[in-house]
């Protein structure tokens, strides 16, 4: 699956975006921010605080618990602040 | 309620306010009230040298269309404009317009002000702040924006609970 990064979490892995391949264990937007950070440390600091990435599957807003069967397009990001 | 005629676009280059109200309002006699709501990047005592507005393509548009299609259940609107900028913008310069036509006032007073509290807190935007001096930082998220958000939660206005 495809993921993207935006703002400070692009900037802290250094990539825009990716294809990712995780494990099956790997069910939900929070396990795949888990798994993500495991994989060096530019990762692990984009998601030190994962409450604050916020997520999108498919160009929509998720929680945490979204499944991410399925899924094209995977998006992390901070809060936003358009306007 | 359809929110009538809408118009979603992301731009690097400036808008023309004129012009879009023409194009929303123009030839529509059923239209009695055009609010317009437009954004400009602040310099002033907070120092800001330039903002820079990064987006992501495609969810912007979409989350932009899911909530003025929400404001459309909402307040009855006879159409909708909402233009957003990205890039490096400098003090004085625009950065959003919200378009909102109705046959009455009340309607287009309340979609705009609807649609820039969800704008600033669900649409796919993130500013990255310079400052003379300070090199560049992100903006961070503002609580006062979060509670703006928060007051449009629960039943729509007029529509009591089934």
């Amino acid at each position: 699956m495809k993921v993207l990064y935006f703002a400070w979490v692009r900037e802290r892995i250094g990539k825009t975006e990716e294809v990712v391949d995780p494990p099956p264990t790997v069910r939900t937007v929070g396990d795949l921010a888990a798994w993500l950070a495991t994989r060096g440390e530019e990762y692990a600091y984009a998601f030190e605080n994962p409450k604050v990435v916020r997520a999108a599957i498919d160009r929509s807003h998720v929680k945490p618990e979204a499944a991410i069967a399925g899924a094209r397009e995977i998006a992390f990001f901070p809060p936003m602040t358009g306007g | 309620m359809a929110a009538g005629p809408v118009t979603v676009r992301l731009q690097r280059e400036d808008f023309d306010i004129a012009a879009e109200q023409r194009r929303l309002a123009e030839g529509r006699p059923d239209i009695g009230a055009v609010v317009a709501f437009t954004g400009i990047c602040r310099g002033g005592q907070e120092g800001t040298a330039a903002l820079t507005l990064e987006h992501y393509p495609g969810m912007a548009e979409e989350e932009i269309g899911r909530h003025v299609a929400e404001a459309g259940r909402r307040w009855a609107l006879k159409g909708v404009t909402v233009i957003h900028r990205y890039g490096r913008l400098v003090p004085g310069d625009n950065i959003v317009l919200v378009l909102t036509a109705a046959a009455h006032r009340g309607d287009a007073f309340a979609a705009a002000e609807f649609l820039m509290d969800y704008l600033k807190t669900r649409a796919p935007f993130w500013k990255q702040e310079e400052r003379a001096g300070e090199g560049k930082n992100w903006v961070e998220a503002k609580d006062a924006d979060q509670a703006a958000a928060d007051r449009w939660k629960g039943p729509p206005r007029g529509q009591a609970a089934e």
